[in-house]
């Protein structure tokens, strides 16, 4: 479109009267989106510039890829363009943290880190742990609706996010939601734009619920040896009085899996709710474990070059299927499992040759399908995005969600071709 | 409505899911909101997901407007008829049709009531969390319309948490499935989007929804203050001290008249109470509990109540739940609306609405999700007294303005609706109204679902804003509100 009509020289002195011009710059090869590579990287310094910056392109046919830190950028399929990457790297601020309201309203490129140290001097934390926090933003965390192993007491961002503000591709800064914890008035469009990388419109603002800092916390983890029992011990937890803060399966063998309990409360309670765990654990012996185990899930990410991981989402039944699936599809090629009693479990695989990648993943993604159960693909090789959708098929509400892009994003300004069924 | 076409909608439902007759029809000329009435031109009671789809294909096809219905116990107007248009309603879809205990799902039709699914689960340990007052009649699917709360959501969460899937029929007889059992469904979020979209984005013919397990063990504090402002203050230090208590609720002087009038709660004879619950394992509640006692009494709390058992504390969420209704006892006219501030303005905000009151002349009960700054001021009035109603009226909307103000919303459980549709500039700019629009258009273009409801400038027959009155079937003894 952008060749058709004007040369894109003349587009970027225009960007460069909104933002100035050091904030305009030449993108280099480590701003590539799946191989792919932009011209300039743009960093608006206020909301209201991010919504220009976005009217223009639109109207001037500049495909935007917005960034925060970065950390989720190997999410979606290949850009189907990519001219400029919307940086929100200058909008960090934490505006406001009210603890007696037990929220916060923060700019879209803080980091998750960066919140958790304001709001942790009253006591209170953000009850979302997602991958590498020093370098995850809000506005990435909010359009890829990522959840950690704190989901499971807490909820996933969808229930901590009370509001966001929104700058749309056709130079309107909307605002959804609030500040309040119940709020029913007008449409709940934060839940459309949790989650859709993206492709909807550029968040430059959120307000988030948060919850008070346990008084204590502790871990403590126990050896299984086959996936039935360990979906079967996770069964018997989620059923039991336990309040688990997290609980979370690892294998990188059949054989071989191990469970985590994290407990936290005031200490006499934390003996109370140990005690309980043997009751419902009969026969299993657990010791106590270092925090780390919660990381496991970023571990799976490290070394990636000839790696895919992948997000499975089954019934908490289902786990021990879902162990069995990916360690027989994964055949000879290595595969580690980091599921949470969600349903919800990140597996790594690592094949020798990345071609055998696709496969592997079609073939579970299949098994999972029959199971009423989904696999997203987080993070592999560019090259074979070729031949693998990320997102894998969808229901029948798929002509809806283009017709919902098509009403924010009539260009196909924002990361375009990106996220479910090309949108 | 036109003979041949009545008798086409009959050849989709049969006789039994048709209502023609004058007389039923005006039994859903409005719902819980009593002073808008439209009688429909016809009631439609599919009693399937092939039957809705039909009668809605039926309707696309001749372009007649349809509005969806539940029990119609909400507040705001969102199931009033539209003027030549039909009723649809889920009442007969009521079926239970899958509990999966092991993995915490329920899949259930939309008329099944929100008791129901707790009845169904409860002898195994489980419950359904979000229980608005009303929960005893009003359907899932009034509860996904309009994302319904109720007093245990401070710590809980609304509807929309706890629904996973959704089966939605839309405006062109389309069955979509959205989201399901399991979590994260790749795609937009249209479940999230669809709940509390008060029906003008199709209906829904099944639920996939979350149950959770109920807690070991529950303790409620019922504790007396002078003011409601000291309660509030004890609120504030309740959450400071880093508990995280089920709900907390606040009730003033007039309320608990009428609670006490209503049902006999037996509530200590004080200015302002709160109500304490805390949730989890017994240890940590009994000692938690020991903490809050004295957070009460440093602020200024004279009295402590702990219900002891599980009769007692039924009693008394049986007197906060019926303090609506309740107040017909005490004032023959009121308002009811049900807007939000943060908590921190609670003490600010409670001292401006007394101010307002006193301006106007009218009472003001104040019965209140504490925990979630969720307010129900309800503006007591005569409307025999010439002036009084325009009175209340003015003085609910400057409550709302002033919830507005103070960084809160225009509504926490209600919806919009009818009723504040013409509010909605006071929270909304022109831009957010019109991304809402958008996606509005975007699943139904035609605007045939609950048209002229939730945004102003909408047709509508009526301007202003309106008094509760007893609905028939309350006037006849048969269902109360909550």
């Amino acid at each position: 479109m952008n060749e058709n009509q004007y040369p894109i020289e003349i587009a970027w002195t225009d960007l460069e009267a909104i933002v100035g011009r050091e904030y305009l710059w030449p993108a280099t090869a480590s701003d590539a989106i799946d191989g792919f590579q932009p011209s300039k990287v743009i960093a608006p310094g206020s909301a209201q510039e991010v919504a220009k910056v976005l009217q223009y392109c639109s109207s001037a046919g500049v495909a935007v890829i917005p960034r925060g830190g970065g950390s989720k950028l190997a999410l979606g399929n290949r850009p189907q363009k990519a001219d400029l990457i919307l940086s929100t790297e200058r909008l960090n601020r934490v505006v406001e943290h009210v603890w007696g309201d037990m929220t916060v309203v923060v700019e879209a490129g803080c980091t998750i880190e960066g919140i958790q140290n304001a709001v942790k001097q009253h006591g209170q934390r953000l009850a979302l742990d997602p991958l590498w926090p020093e370098r995850c933003t809000v506005g990435g965390l909010i359009a890829t609706a990522e959840s950690g192993t704190l989901r499971i007491r807490y909820g996933a961002v969808r229930d901590l996010v009370l509001g966001v503000e929104v700058a749309l591709p056709d130079g309107s800064l909307i605002k959804v939601g609030g500040k309040v914890v119940k709020n029913v008035a007008g449409y709940d469009l934060t839940k459309l734009v949790i989650g859709s990388l993206g492709t909807l419109g550029v968040i430059t603002r959120a307000v988030f619920r948060l919850h008070p800092v346990p008084v204590a916390t502790a871990t403590y983890s126990t050896l299984l040896s086959n996936a039935p029992e360990a979906a079967k011990l996770v069964l018997a937890l989620l059923d039991s009085h336990v309040i688990y803060t997290g609980l979370q399966l690892r294998a990188t063998r059949p054989d071989h899996i191990a469970l985590d309990v994290r407990l936290e409360g005031i200490p006499e309670s934390l003996q109370d709710q140990f005690a309980k765990l043997g009751k419902v654990a009969t026969g299993f012996t657990f010791t106590e474990s270092p925090a780390e185990v919660w990381d496991a899930r970023q571990k799976l990410f490290a070394n990636a070059a000839g790696a895919a991981v992948a997000k499975c989402s089954v019934l908490p039944s289902q786990l021990g299927a879902l162990c069995e699936a990916v360690f027989r599809q994964a055949k000879q090629s290595a595969a580690t499992i980091v599921a949470q009693g969600t349903g919800i479990a990140d597996v790594r695989f690592e094949a020798a040759d990345a071609k055998a990648l696709p496969r592997i993943l079609d073939d579970i993604r299949a098994e999972l399908w029959a199971l009423d159960g989904t696999l997203v693909v987080q993070q592999c090789p560019p090259a074979i995005k070729e031949s693998l959708d990320v997102w894998g098929a969808l229901k029948d509400a798929l002509p809806l969600m283009q017709e919902i892009k098509g009403k924010f994003d009539p260009a196909r300004t924002l990361n375009p071709g990106r996220f479910v069924g090309a949108i | 409505m036109d003979s041949h076409l009545i008798s086409e909608f009959r050849a989709i439902v049969g006789d039994a899911g048709l209502v023609t007759a004058k007389e039923q029809l005006r039994t859903y000329e409005c719902d819980g909101l009593t002073l808008f009435r439209v009688v429909p031109e016809l009631v439609l009671l599919p009693a399937s997901s092939e039957e809705m789809q039909a009668v809605v294909k039926l309707c696309y096809r001749q372009r007649i407007p349809f509005v969806a219905r539940g029990s119609g116990t909400g507040l705001s107007g969102g199931a009033l008829p539209v003027k030549g248009g039909v009723v649809i309603g889920v009442s007969r879809m009521n079926r239970i049709l899958e509990i999966d205990l092991p993995n915490a799902r329920v899949v259930v039709e939309p008329g099944v009531t929100n008791s129901a699914i707790t009845a169904a689960v409860s002898g195994r340990g489980y419950f359904y969390a979000p229980d608005p007052s009303s929960q005893v009649v009003c359907t899932v699917a009034g509860n996904v319309a309009e994302n319904s709360g109720g007093a245990h959501c401070f710590k809980y969460g609304v509807t929309t948490t706890y629904i996973l899937g959704l089966d939605v029929v839309l405006s062109d007889g389309s069955l979509l499935h959205l989201g399901g059992k399991t979590m994260d469904a790749p795609g937009y979020d249209l479940v999230g989007a669809f709940v509390g979209s008060e029906g003008t984005f199709g209906i829904v013919t099944q639920v996939t929804l979350r149950i959770i397990r109920k807690p070991e063990s529950v303790q409620t504090l019922m504790a007396a203050f002078n003011s409601s402002s000291e309660a509030g203050a004890a609120v504030s230090e309740i959450i400071k001290s880093g508990m995280f208590p089920a709900a907390m609720e606040i009730m003033d002087r007039l309320a608990l008249e009428a609670a006490e009038a209503a049902v006999h709660p037996n509530y200590p004879n004080c200015q302002a109470l709160l109500l304490v619950e805390l949730d989890g394992s017994a240890r940590e509640v009994e000692l938690l509990m020991e903490k809050v006692g004295p957070i009460c009494t440093a602020c200024g709390a004279w009295e402590l109540r702990l219900a002891k058992s599980e009769a007692e504390r039924v009693a008394v969420w049986k007197g906060r739940k019926a303090a609506f209704a309740a107040v017909g006892r005490i004032s023959p006219n009121y308002l009811v609306q049900d807007g939000v501030i943060p908590r921190t303005a609670l003490p600010r905000v409670l001292g401006e609405i007394d101010r307002l009151s006193a301006e106007a002349g009218l009472r003001v009960a104040n019965v209140f999700h504490a925990g979630d700054g969720n307010l129900h001021p309800l503006v007591l009035y005569d409307r025999r007294i010439a002036g009084q109603e325009e009175r209340a009226m003015v003085l609910a909307e400057d409550i709302l303005r002033l919830c507005v103000e103070a960084g809160g919303s225009i509504t926490g459980e209600h919806g919009i609706g009818e009723e504040k549709k013409h509010f909605m500039p006071v929270m909304f700019s022109e831009a957010d109204l019109e991304a809402m629009q958008r996606l509005r258009s975007a699943f139904d273009p035609y605007g045939l679902c609950n048209p002229t409801k939730m945004f102003p400038g909408t047709d509508t027959t009526y301007q202003r804003p309106i008094a509760y009155e007893p609905h028939p079937i309350e006037k006849a003894g048969l269902a109360q509100r909550y």
